[in-house]
């Protein structure tokens, strides 16, 4: 499904990521972890199509096709959310406006018709109950006034909205008390089908008692430096990251 | 002899040369001003760059030029005034229809509504009801820098009246269309006089539009009398061609506890000077002005605005949007005024404006003077691009850029738009927002000219 192969970055000049590796298959869930700095939002900016990352040097094939060659709304249209660390608030536009032109935009992209307004509002309900969202929120203006729990919810509530085939988490973790956690990661766990992927990306191993990983990599200084099972997490859980800093400086 | 008094000279000339013709058809209630105010306007001349009020706006563009004037309009005018629907569906108003700034004379000059409310002409108002008129004619409309406001009251000769009076709610808007169309290039000034008693409640609806591509100029003033406890709401709708220029200048005059509001929205015109004056002249008055254009190729909007708190407990809110595509240009000049007196003041002020190219400009400036010590007030402008965040938030959804341009735009003017409590007209107003931020004509079905 996803294919990244030796994958260099660089934001203004200076190298981020040096030289990625990673294959996604459907129905995987990766696990992405590593300290801070070490280029986990860099990589998820990059799948995402921002700009502001400069992609020096491998490839990225989402389903066969160059990724790095669409732009980010086609993106989406072709199966891939991006969850976002910082959601933006968007004033003046009402969430239901929001949805619908997206919704209808993937449709489109579909050779589908658009939804008329009974069927979406019917669809907004069903995904609101789904994901445990509060009504009123999607009566607001997109994120507007959002606690930082409700935006990360309206995250997973615009995820399931869209049903993504490849969902990227950033950090969606952050931020969030365990009540918000624990909703956030059923809502991913009840959009899990077997045919989608999931990479979540996290500083901390505690969203993955809620949402089980197939394989957990271990980020640090711009290269994928581990890849094991579920079990990895909890390593570093207890130990910390300093001895794979330590291993990568003696390899080097 | 420098542009400023050329230009000041050739609109002497005109009343001077038509003086006869002016005062002829006048009541003796405005003709009694129009001297004095001739005097003031050879003084003060067209407002140039050095006036602060003019500061951003070259009015040489539009002012230096030949134009047909006249002050007895003739029936066949009129014919076009009388064939004109607005087609705004379920808009439900009474209607006025002033051409070139006269009052149609084929159908009777003042029609009486429920409430015992007058509307009609304003000529014809000053022989009927001269004691009213002479209450309220000229007493709002002061300026010590304005020339323009001056040589309006020296010279116009018709306009709109209304009188609402005390206690008196009119469900139903009055919309005033005027419509400019000759195949010459005209210069008209029309005078509108709304006086709004205690307690009564009025809103009004003032649409411009031009039927000709000739080139248009039109410096009106509209005074507006809010008594204790009144309630009234003006909105208008600006909608004329690139090659026409509209001066207005509108003063509204409030009593204690009365609340006002004034809505102007600009959806084309090639140079758009609005004026809004509110004068707080009792305790607990409290006023809205807003204001939103869009505009493209060389358009150029000014919103002047300016709030005299004179009493204690007085609230005021300004909110003034733009949109400025291509080479556009526009300024915004928000001043608020405390007087000493005027303790537990209230105001607000907020410009925001959208640079949609590097070409484009806008120039803000808030101006606050304020002698009391109570007093809470703000201000905050801003001239800026569309949040790239939020596009690239919405791109991410699968909105494509355009749409996802589009939605923040709409979502940017609509702040301004919400405020206006006419159902049919807001909906109708958001929809031509829409169509004009999509780059069609948001022109209305009645307009003929192709301007773009």
């Amino acid at each position: 499904m996803l294919s990244i192969k030796n994958l260099k970055a660089a934001i203004n000049g200076k190298t981020i990521l040096k030289g990625i590796s990673l294959e996604v298959r459907p129905g995987e869930i990766h696990a992405i972890m590593g300290p801070n700095g070490s280029g986990k939002s860099t990589l998820a900016a990059i799948l995402a199509g921002r700009d502001f990352v400069s992609v020096t040097e491998g490839t990225v094939m989402f389903s066969g096709r160059n990724l790095l060659d669409m732009s980010p709304e086609e993106r989406s249209r072709e199966g891939i959310f991006l969850g976002f660390q910082y959601p933006i608030e968007i004033p003046g536009v009402s969430m239901v406006n929001f949805m619908k032109t997206a919704v209808n935009e993937h449709r489109k992209h579909r050779g589908q018709d658009p939804l008329s307004a009974s069927d979406f509002l019917k669809l907004m309900r069903e995904k609101k109950e789904l994901v445990e969202i509060d009504s009123a929120l999607a009566n607001r203006s997109v994120n507007e006034g959002f606690s930082g729990g409700e935006k990360k919810k309206n995250e997973i509530f615009q995820m399931a909205m869209l049903e993504p085939r490849l969902a990227i988490l950033d950090e969606t973790d952050s931020g969030l008390d365990i009540d918000a956690l624990r909703i956030v990661a059923n809502g991913v766990n009840k959009l899990k089908k077997p045919d989608n992927s999931t990479i979540v990306i996290t500083h901390y191993q505690r969203l993955l008692d809620y949402i089980v990983p197939d394989v957990v990599h271990v980020l640090y200084d711009g290269r994928i430096v581990r890849s094991s099972g579920k079990e990895l997490a909890l390593e570093l859980e207890e130990k910390g990251y300093d001895w794979i800093k330590k291993e990568v400086e003696n390899q080097e | 002899m420098n542009g400023k008094s050329e230009v000041t000279e050739y609109y002497s000339g005109l009343f001077t040369g038509n003086i006869e013709k002016i005062t002829g058809g006048s009541s003796e209630v405005i003709n009694s001003f129009r001297s004095k105010a001739f005097e003031r306007f050879s003084e003060l001349g067209i407002p140039g760059k050095k006036d602060e009020a003019y500061k951003y706006t070259n009015l040489d563009l539009f002012f230096k030029h030949d134009y047909k004037t006249y002050f007895i309009p003739g029936e066949e005018d009129f014919r076009k005034a009388e064939d004109f629907r607005c087609d705004v569906a379920d808009l439900d108003t009474h209607g006025i229809v002033l051409m070139n700034g006269f009052y149609p004379t084929i159908n009777g000059k003042l029609r009486d509504l429920p409430g015992g409310v007058v509307i009609g002409s304003l000529n014809a108002a000053s022989y009927k009801f001269p004691s009213l008129v002479e209450k309220h004619y000229g007493k709002y409309a002061a300026s010590e820098t304005d020339g323009l406001i001056h040589l309006n009251t020296a010279m116009a000769c018709d306009g709109v009246f209304i009188h609402v009076p005390r206690g008196s709610v009119l469900r139903k808007p009055v919309q005033v269309v005027n419509l400019v169309d000759s195949q010459e290039d005209t210069f008209s000034q029309h005078r509108n006089l709304i006086i709004v008693e205690e307690g009564a409640e009025f809103t009004l609806i003032i649409c411009d539009h031009t039927l000709a591509p000739s080139r248009f100029l039109t410096n009106a003033v509209t005074e507006v009398f809010v008594g204790k406890n009144a309630r009234f709401n003006i909105i208008r709708v600006q909608n004329e061609h690139n090659n026409a220029c509209k001066v207005t200048h509108t003063f509204i005059h409030q009593e204690a506890d009365s609340y006002a509001s004034s809505n102007n929205i600009t959806l084309h015109g090639g140079m758009v000077r609005n004026s809004t004056c509110h004068y707080l002249g009792g305790e607990r008055a409290e006023c809205n002005s807003y204001g939103l254009f869009l505009s493209d190729k060389w358009q150029h909007t000014d919103n002047y605005v300016y709030v005299n708190h004179a009493f204690p407990n007085c609230t005021s809110n300004q909110l003034f949007k733009g949109v400025l595509d291509e080479m556009a240009t526009g300024a915004f000049n928000g001043r608020i005024f405390v007087a000493r007196d005027a303790q537990g003041t209230m105001a607000y002020q907020k410009n925001n404006n959208i640079l949609l190219t590097d070409d484009a400009k806008m120039d803000s400036r808030p101006q606050l003077e304020i002698y009391a010590d109570d007093v809470k007030c703000s201000h905050g402008a801003t001239v800026g691009q569309l949040d790239e965040n939020a596009l690239f938030y919405m791109q991410s959804r699968g909105i494509g850029k355009r749409e996802a341009r589009l939605l923040l735009m709409f979502a940017f003017a609509h702040e301004v738009i919400q405020n206006i409590k006419v159902d049919a007209l807001r909906e109708r107003l958001d929809g031509l927002v829409m169509q004009r931020l999509k780059g069609e004509l948001s022109r209305c079905a009645s307009c003929m000219v192709k301007c773009g």
